[in-house]
């Protein structure tokens, strides 16, 4: 009876962790189910490559390239924003701030990560855009820099955290050995905890790459959508996954416009991967020295 | 009140004095490819104290966890030899490992009673055999009694056990591993954490449960050994250099490598 | 010199934080000073009105705890029985690793792939349409990696002596878990539980194909229906509907009740996380 109970549970849980796996699989599998009967049609040379993008005009053009450097642009915008305020944010709650008021930060740092993409998106819509659009005299505020800095605050959790951890895990010891020989706290911090803490700081660096590039709902109501080549700062820009959101409601089911926005979900999700895969082997680099 | 094993059962009837609890043949133990020990044979034998003692990373503790198999639950150890107990190899795979723990208890080196109260800790063992809820509170008390703990916590059954004083948490540990009935009591360096008066109280409770129980320590400490034991196995880089009546091994040790170590040359 | 340069840079460093934690607080702030006059009870209570330029979020609220609840019906039990299996029962192995580069490549990918994955299995493969019911096993699947990583966490957190002490009484490994790994742990357990379901709530582009409706009449009646949900409602209401810039006040109060909800979600998990650290006793 216990034996058998015994068996049981691990069967179940077992059941329960290979079903995450399976989950990955079945979003494989039906990505590219979708989208790889598109590419019979039109050839990934012209859809990575070309600057058009109608897919409702007859005949239609798929060229997704405005939308890889809008996704581009907006990323390294974001990037710039949240590598070094998020390093910054790591080495004062790991470095300077004394330990009883480090879990309160942290905390509000996770809630930053946790305000809805929506919210964002509505806030940039509404307050930043519009700031933006009257300080620099442009003729909208939705563009790819208004995309860009929400997008830098959402992807900043990311990284300090993932940052914050590295910091962290440096042994105390090796601070004790360095102001030991008389080094000031901050030369130990960038002579010692730095070096050492190199690596996380870089998994946090692609896993907060893999987040704003993921972003749909910030981009989509802050960045103005169009898919102009080449794309700039200043003006409007339309992403990966905003073209997704736009336009899925409006492609009928198993067309080619369909399976076109599922190429793209595909190529994000390649993306992304790639991202979380390095990210992690990074990470695991620092794992493996210690 | 023991409730027996579903798969493979151990005979009950070998209750002989004369007969040793265990009989341990060439054991051999790997974590991964690193060998442990090393060929050990010896008996143990039964309501007598046996200690083994050796300097830390001698593979005591390791033998220790052979003996009721708690060395499964790390991946990667395997054991490989024979250990006889009550007349089955308890290295088979077929034996019931859950039987076999049912009769032989273990008290850890850090005290590490569960976070329950005093009560659900003692109680742990017979509930989870499937012992009656109206048996268990005279079970809990006989037990606490025989660990000379329960005219302190008679008080506060339902307290967690974590108020109790260090000391008081191992004889807890104790009381709950005798709950189960078992025959055999392995003691895994059980007042390394402990501050002298608290072991001196766990000592002289050792010296009292081998009336009823049959009680392994592992010790690093060579007056513990010389107080508490009958026999006493000497035990260096995983293999048994000596094992003798306690006496004799303190007074006239054979092996050179024994007399080093008991002039402290080693640890 | 060298002193001054020093404290040059701690200051710098700590003005990065402040200025971290002061965009924090000016979203917050503003989004509250500006959603507080639209909110009243009718405004919770009432079904939009007038091609919603007027009247309250109701069926926007209950199909967001719909959701949620079935979200969390989904990914509770699910992930908690994967990190036992990863932590308890596994313990390393191949296939140990192989499910945690699955569970970790699940957790980077963008929400609205879990759309896209959505639309094409539960909607369309699977015939059950666009549906609240479809809307929570995507969710589901989306914060599937965060519950398992928490309560993997949780559980690696439980010291292995109480382990150790539990085989030594003869427990198996299911009594082990049941009656001592799992209480110490679950404290840990419920607060990735409760994160992973604020990240739900505030989820809308995997709930956009697959659940999310326009505006409904009426409450959902069955997990068949289509239902609304405050993030796609925020989202519908300040881009797509007809008069968007007439109804700022209700979209403003949208995003409060929103962001209060989430925020809710957030403070509950981190003070459950304090009074652990409290009460620890090992």
């Amino acid at each position: 009876m216990a034996r058998a109970a015994e068996r049981l549970v691990k069967a179940l849980t077992w059941g329960c962790a290979t079903l995450s796996l399976f989950g990955l699989g079945l979003i494989t599998l039906f990505l590219f189910r979708e989208a790889i009967p598109f590419f019979r049609h039109i050839s990934p040379f012209s859809f990575l490559g070309g600057t058009a993008w109608y897919p409702t005009q007859e005949p239609p053009s798929f060229g997704i390239l405005p939308m890889l450097a809008g996704s581009g642009l907006v990323t390294a915008g974001a990037l710039a924003l949240a590598v070094p305020f998020g390093v910054a944010v790591a080495l004062f709650v790991g470095e300077v701030l004394p330990r009883g008021l480090r879990d309160p930060f942290k905390v509000a740092v996770e809630i930053l990560a946790g305000i809805p993409s929506v919210v964002y998106g509505f806030f940039g819509l509404v307050v930043l855009g519009p700031w933006l659009q009257g300080r620099l005299g442009l003729p909208t505020g939705q563009t790819a820099l208004t995309a860009s800095l929400l997008l830098g605050v959402m992807a900043l959790p990311t990284v300090a955290s993932v940052a914050e951890d590295a910091v962290s895990a440096v042994p105390d010891s090796l601070r004790e050995a360095s102001l030991a020989l008389g080094a000031t706290h901050w030369q130990t911090m960038w002579r010692v905890v730095v070096p050492a803490a190199r690596s996380g700081m870089f998994a946090g660096v692609f896993l907060g790459m893999g987040r704003a590039i993921g972003e749909t709902m910030t981009v989509l109501m802050v960045s103005g959508n169009s898919p102009v080549w080449p794309p700039s700062l200043l003006s409007p820009v339309r992403t990966l996954t905003a073209t997704i959101a736009l336009e899925m409601a409006e492609a009928p089911v198993g067309g080619l416009h369909y399976r076109a926005l599922f190429a793209v979900g595909a190529i994000l999700f390649l993306f992304t991967l790639l991202l979380n895969v390095v990210g992690d082997l990074v990470a695991q680099h620092v794992g493996g020295k210690r | 009140m023991v409730v027996q094993g579903q798969m493979v059962q151990l005979s009950q009837d070998i209750r002989d004095e004369g007969a040793p609890a265990f009989q341990v043949r060439d054991l051999s133990f790997f974590y991964g490819k690193e060998q442990v020990l090393k060929g050990i044979t010896l008996d143990i034998p039964k309501r007598k104290v046996t200690a083994i003692m050796g300097p830390s990373g001698c593979g005591k503790s390791t033998f220790l966890r052979v003996l009721n198999r708690l060395y499964e639950i790390v991946p990667g150890a395997r054991a490989t030899g024979e250990v006889w107990f009550d007349g089955r190899n308890i290295l088979d795979p077929r034996v019931d490992v859950v039987g076999l723990r049912r009769r032989i208890g273990m008290v850890f080196q850090k005290p590490n009673p569960f976070p329950k109260s005093v009560f659900d800790n003692v109680a742990y063992g017979p509930r989870i055999h499937g012992v009656r809820r109206r048996e268990l509170k005279a079970i809990v008390e006989r037990a606490l009694r025989q660990a000379a703990l329960w005219d302190e916590v008679k008080d506060k059954l339902h307290k967690s056990a974590f108020d109790l004083s260090g000391g008081q948490q191992q004889r807890l540990c104790i009381a709950r591993a005798l709950a189960t009935s078992p025959e055999v009591l392995l003691m895994d360096e059980p007042t390394s954490a402990l501050d002298p008066a608290a072991t001196a109280r766990i000592e002289g409770l050792v010296r009292t449960l081998k009336e009823d129980f049959t009680v392994v320590i592992v010790t690093h400490n060579l007056q513990q050994a010389a107080r508490v034991s009958d026999h006493t196995a000497f035990l260096l880089l995983g293999e048994l250099v000596e094992y003798a009546p306690t006496e004799e091994l303190f007074t006239r040790p054979k092996d050179p490598r024994t007399e080093a170590y008991l002039a402290g040359r080693f640890s | 010199m060298k002193k001054v340069w020093e404290r040059f840079g701690v200051v710098l460093l700590a003005g990065g934080a402040a200025a971290v934690l002061l965009t924090l607080a000016a979203i917050i702030l503003f989004l509250a000073l500006r959603g507080a006059p639209a909110l009243s009870w009718e405004f919770i209570t009432a079904f939009p009105r007038r091609g919603m330029t007027e009247g309250g979020i109701f069926p926007a609220l209950v199909g967001t705890l719909y959701l949620v609840v079935g979200t969390a019906i989904i990914a509770v039990p699910l992930g908690v029985g994967a990190a036992v299996y990863l932590s308890e029962y596994a313990r390393g192995g191949t296939w140990v690793r192989i499910v945690r580069v699955g569970v970790n490549s699940l957790a980077g990918v963008p929400s609205i792939v879990f759309g896209l994955f959505g639309l094409a299995f539960f909607v369309k493969a699977l015939g059950i349409g666009v549906s609240l019911l479809s809307g929570v096993l995507t969710l589901g699947l989306l914060v599937l990696p965060v519950v398992i990583r928490a309560a993997e966490e949780a559980l690696r957190a439980v010291p292995q002596e109480f382990r150790e002490g539990a085989y030594a009484l003869g427990a198996t490994r299911w009594q082990v878990t049941r009656s001592v790994v799992l209480p110490v742990a679950m404290p840990g357990i419920i607060t990735g539980a409760i994160l992973a379901l604020g990240r739900a709530a505030g989820e809308t582009a995997p709930i956009m194909f697959t659940a999310a409706a326009y505006y409904t009449p009426r409450l959902p009646r069955s997990p068949l229906d289509e239902v609304m949900a405050l993030p796609y409602h925020l989202y519908v209401m300040a881009t797509e509907s007809t008069f968007f810039w007439k109804t700022r006040h209700l979209q403003y109060g949208t995003a409060l009740v929103l962001l209060c909800l989430v925020l809710v979600f957030y403070l509950a998990a981190a003070l459950i996380r304090a009074r652990i650290r409290r009460r620890k006793r090992w």
